[in-house]
C-alpha cells in the first residue's frame, strides 16, 4: 500500500508539473506574440505596414505605365501641442517611379517638444507594395519652440502591386501619419516602431 | 491522504468513512472533493442571482425606447446626481459585470468546480482529486476574485464608477480610456479567476491521468470525464494567453510599457489577437462539460449506452484543437485581407462537423431506446434543441462577409445567448436535476423541476429569439436606447425575461423545498439506465469512498 501511495504521489508530482510547463510554455508564448506579431506585419504588410527598402533593391525597380494616386494624411495626438500637415495632398505618380513628398510640422508651444510618428496605408492591403526609400518615420523629431521642420518622405510603390489579385484594382492610396508626443522625450525602439 | 494514514493519531479516520470534521474546518479548509465541489455550486448560484439580477436591470431599461431608469440608477450608485454620461457608463459597467460574472464566476465554477468536481473522482472511481489542498486554493481564489470584480463597481473608472469596457476589456479603452482603480481591480480579479482555473485544470488532468480505478482505460472513461479531461486542456492552453495579455495591459496603464499603444509603436490589434485567442477556447471550455453531461444524461434515460461512444470522445477533442485556430472570426471587421477572412470563415464551419456529430449521436442515442421524459431528460432535449438553434446563427455568422454586416448587432447577442445562456444554463441544470438528489440525499419535486423546465424554456425563448430579428434589422449591442423602429421587439424580449424569472423563482422554491421536506433518495434513484461509478454509491455518497477500489471488467 506505502509502495503504491509513493508511486501515485511521485506519477501526480510529474502530471503537475508537465502540465504546469505547458501553462509556463502558453504564458512565455503570449509575451512571445509581441515581437512575432511585429515581424508578421512586417512581412505581410497586414494592417497596411509599409515597407522598407535600401537604395539598392529600390534602383532595380522599373517604371511602369500605370498612374495611381497617392493621398497625406496627418493627424496630430491632442498632447502633441504641434501643427503637422502634408505640402501636398495628393501626388499623381506612375507605379514603380519614385516620388518625394513633404510634410511640414511646426512647433507651436513655447518649450522643446521631441515627437515620434507612426504611420500606414490604407487599402491595408497595399501595405507590402508600398515601399519607403527614406523618411521621417523610424526616427524621433525634436523641434524647438516655434521651430517649423519639413520631412521629406521618398518611396514608390512596387509594380508587383499590379499582378496581385488583391491590390489590382487599387487605385489610390492614402499614406497616413500621426505624430505623438514621445514617451518621456525619449526614443521609441526604431525596431518596434513599424506596425 | 498519505500524511493523514502515516499519522498514527488519526488511524480511525479511515474505517469511518463517513466521518465529518466540525463545521469550520469543513466547509473552510475543505480537501473533500465534494465538499469543494458543493462550494463551487453555492458560489455559482449567488453568482447567476447577481448576474442575473443585472440582465434584469438591462432589460428593464430596453423594455423602451429612450432613458427610464438609468440616470437614476447611477445617481443613486454614486450618491451624487449623474451626468447623462455617467448614465451611459453605468451602462457600460452592466454589460461588463454581467459578462464577466456570468463566464467566470457561473458557468465555469458550476461546470468545472462544481460537477467536476464532484463527479470526476466518483465517475473514474477515485478516493478523491490527485491535489485535495491545492483544489482548496482553487477555490478560495475565486472568492476574491469575484469580491474584487464586484468591489471594482464602486471605485472611479474614468467616466463614472466602475469599469466599462465589455468583457473583451477592448484596449485603448481599457487603458487611456478607462482612468481610476476600477479596471485594475477588475483586471486583478480576471488574473486570480485565471489562476484559480489553471490550478484546478492541473488538478483534473493529474487526476483523470494518474487515479482511473484499475481496468478503467482512457476509452472506457464516462463522456463527462472525457468532457473535463479536454476542457481541462484547454485551460491550461488558453488562460495562461489572457494572463499575458491582461498583465499587458497593467503595464500598459500603470508602468509606461507600450504593448497596445500606437504613441509608442503598439498596436491596440494585438490585444483582440491574444484575448480571443483566450477568448474563442473559452466558449468551449463553457460548453464542453456540458456535452459531457447532456451524454450521460441522454444515455440514462434513453436505457441504452451512448451512440458512438468514441466519436463522442474524439469529437470534444477535435472541437477543442479546432478551437484554437479560428479566433479572428471575432475580428472580421479589424481590416483583414479576403484570404484571411476565407481561411477563418472555413475553419469556423469546420467545427460544425464534430458538433454535428455530437447532436447526431445524442439522437441516435435516444433511437429505439426506451425513453423517460424525467426533468433532467427534458433538460437535456432542451439543451440539444437550443444549441442546434445557436449553432445554425453561428454558422451564419461564420462568413465574413456576412459578419460584415451583422458584426456586434443584436444578431450576435441573441447567437451567443443561445449557446450559452441557452446551452450551457440549460445542461447546468440538466446535470442540476439528474445529481441533485445523489449530492444532497433528497429528491427534488418533479412537478417544480417540470414546471421550472416549461417556463424557462418559454422564457428565454421570447426573450432571446425575438434579438434575431432586432440584429437583422440593424440595432447595435451594448447601448442603453435605441430608435422607436426596434420599440416592438425589445418590449417582447423583456417580457421573456420576465417569464424565464417566474421559471428561476420555481428552482429556488423546488431546491427549498426538496432540502426540508424532499423525500430520501436510494443510492441509484435513475434504474439500469445510469451505469457509472456515482450510481454504485449510497445517495449522498460515503464523506471519503473507494477505500477499496473498484474493479472495471
Amino acid at each position: 500500500m506505502d509502495a503504491t501511495q509513493t508511486s501515485l504521489s511521485e506519477k501526480n508530482r510529474r502530471s503537475a508539473i508537465a502540465a504546469g510547463m505547458l501553462v509556463l510554455g502558453m504564458l512565455g508564448l503570449g509575451y512571445a506574440s509581441v515581437p512575432l506579431y511585429e515581424i508578421f506585419c512586417r512581412v505581410t504588410g497586414y494592417g497596411g505596414t509599409t515597407q522598407r527598402v535600401g537604395e539598392v533593391q529600390a534602383a532595380t525597380i522599373k517604371t511602369t505605365s500605370t498612374a495611381m494616386s497617392v493621398r497625406f494624411d496627418s493627424n496630430v495626438n491632442s498632447a502633441l501641442p504641434w501643427t503637422f500637415r502634408p505640402e501636398q495632398a495628393v501626388d499623381k505618380v506612375s507605379v514603380g517611379a519614385r516620388d518625394m513628398a513633404i510634410y511640414i510640422a511646426k512647433n507651436e508651444s513655447s518649450e522643446p517638444v521631441v515627437g515620434t510618428a507612426t504611420f500606414n496605408v490604407t487599402p491595408v492591403q497595399a501595405g507590402k507594395y508600398f515601399n519607403k526609400v527614406q523618411c521621417f518615420c523610424f526616427t524621433e523629431q525634436s523641434l524647438k519652440p516655434g521651430q517649423t521642420m519639413r520631412m521629406p518622405v521618398l518611396y514608390y510603390v512596387d509594380p508587383a502591386i499590379l499582378d496581385d489579385p488583391e491590390t489590382k484594382d487599387i487605385k489610390e492610396i492614402t499614406l497616413s501619419y500621426t505624430f505623438y508626443r514621445s514617451k518621456d522625450g525619449k526614443a521609441v525602439d526604431p525596431a518596434i516602431s513599424g506596425s | 491522504m498519505t500524511t493523514i494514514a502515516a499519522d498514527g493519531h488519526l488511524d480511525d479516520h479511515a474505517h469511518d468513512a463517513d466521518h465529518k470534521p466540525a463545521f469550520f474546518q469543513r466547509w473552510f479548509m475543505s480537501t473533500n472533493h465534494k465538499d469543494i465541489g458543493t462550494l463551487y455550486l453555492i458560489f455559482a448560484i449567488v453568482a447567476g442571482i447577481i448576474g442575473g439580477a443585472i440582465s434584469g436591470l438591462m432589460r428593464l431599461e430596453l423594455a423602451e425606447p429612450g432613458i427610464q431608469y438609468l440616470q437614476a440608477w447611477a445617481s443613486m450608485h454614486q450618491g451624487s446626481a449623474a451626468s447623462m454620461d455617467q448614465a451611459y457608463h453605468l451602462w457600460n459597467v452592466l454589460i461588463t459585470a454581467h459578462g464577466l460574472i456570468m463566464v467566470f464566476f457561473m458557468v465555469m465554477p458550476a461546470m468545472i468546480g462544481g460537477f467536476g468536481n464532484w463527479f470526476v473522482p466518483l465517475m473514474i472511481g477515485a478516493p478523491d482529486m490527485a491535489f485535495p489542498r491545492m483544489n482548496n486554493i482553487s477555490f478560495w481564489l475565486l472568492v476574491p476574485a469575484f469580491l474584487l470584480l464586484l468591489g471594482s463597481t464602486f471605485v472611479p473608472g474614468g467616466t463614472g464608477l466602475g469599469a466599462g469596457t465589455g468583457w473583451t476589456v477592448y484596449a485603448p479603452l481599457s487603458t487611456s480610456g478607462s482612468i481610476g482603480p476600477a479596471m485594475d481591480m477588475a483586471i486583478l480579479s480576471l488574473h486570480l479567476a485565471g489562476a484559480s482555473s489553471i490550478l484546478g485544470a492541473i488538478n483534473f488532468i493529474t487526476t483523470i491521468f494518474n487515479m482511473r480505478a484499475p481496468g478503467m482505460t482512457l476509452h472506457k472513461m464516462p463522456l463527462f470525464v472525457w468532457s473535463v479531461l479536454v476542457t481541462a486542456f484547454l485551460l491550461l492552453l488558453a488562460l495562461p494567453v489572457l494572463a499575458a495579455a491582461i498583465t499587458m495591459l497593467l503595464t500598459d496603464r500603470n508602468f509606461g510599457t507600450t504593448f497596445f499603444d500606437a504613441a509608442g509603436g503598439g498596436d491596440p490589434v494585438l490585444y483582440q489577437h491574444l484575448f480571443w485567442f483566450f477568448g474563442h477556447p473559452e466558449v468551449y471550455i463553457m460548453i464542453l462539460p456540458g456535452f459531457g453531461m447532456v451524454s450521460q444524461i441522454v444515455s440514462t434515460f434513453a436505457r441504452k449506452p451512448v451512440f458512438g461512444y468514441l466519436g463522442m470522445a474524439y469529437a470534444m477533442v477535435a472541437i477543442g484543437v479546432v478551437g484554437f485556430v479560428v479566433w479572428a472570426h471575432h475580428m472580421f471587421t479589424t481590416g483583414m485581407s479576403v484570404n484571411v477572412k476565407m481561411y477563418f470563415t472555413a475553419a469556423t464551419m469546420v467545427i460544425a462537423v464534430p458538433t454535428g456529430i455530437k447532436i447526431f449521436s445524442w439522437i441516435a442515442t435516444m433511437w429505439g431506446g426506451s425513453m423517460t421524459f424525467k426533468t433532467p431528460m427534458v433538460w437535456a432535449l432542451g439543451f440539444i434543441f437550443m444549441f442546434t438553434v445557436g449553432g445554425v446563427t453561428g454558422v451564419v455568422l461564420a462568413n465574413g462577409g456576412v459578419d460584415d454586416n451583422l458584426h456586434d448587432t443584436y444578431y450576435v447577442v441573441a447567437h451567443f445567448h443561445y449557446v450559452l445562456s441557452l446551452g450551457a444554463v440549460f445542461s447546468i441544470f440538466a446535470g442540476f436535476y439528474y445529481w441533485f438528489p445523489k449530492m444532497s440525499g433528497r429528491h427534488y419535486s418533479e412537478l417544480l423541476g417540470q414546471l421550472h423546465f416549461w417556463i424557462f424554456f418559454i422564457g428565454v425563448n421570447i426573450l432571446f429569439f425575438p434579438q434575431h430579428f432586432l440584429g437583422q434589422q440593424g440595432m447595435p449591442r451594448r447601448y442603453a436606447d435605441y430608435p422607436e423602429q426596434f420599440a416592438y421587439w425589445n418590449q417582447i424580449s423583456s417580457l421573456g425575461y420576465a417569464v424565464m424569472l417566474v421559471g428561476v423563482v420555481i428552482f429556488f422554491v423546488n431546491i427549498g423545498w426538496s432540502l426540508v421536506a424532499g423525500r430520501k433518495a436510494e443510492g441509484n434513484y435513475w434504474g439500469e439506465g445510469a451505469t457509472t461509478l456515482e450510481w454504485t454509491l449510497s445517495s449522498p455518497p460515503p464523506f471519503h469512498q473507494f477505500e477499496t477500489l473498484p474493479q472495471i471488467k
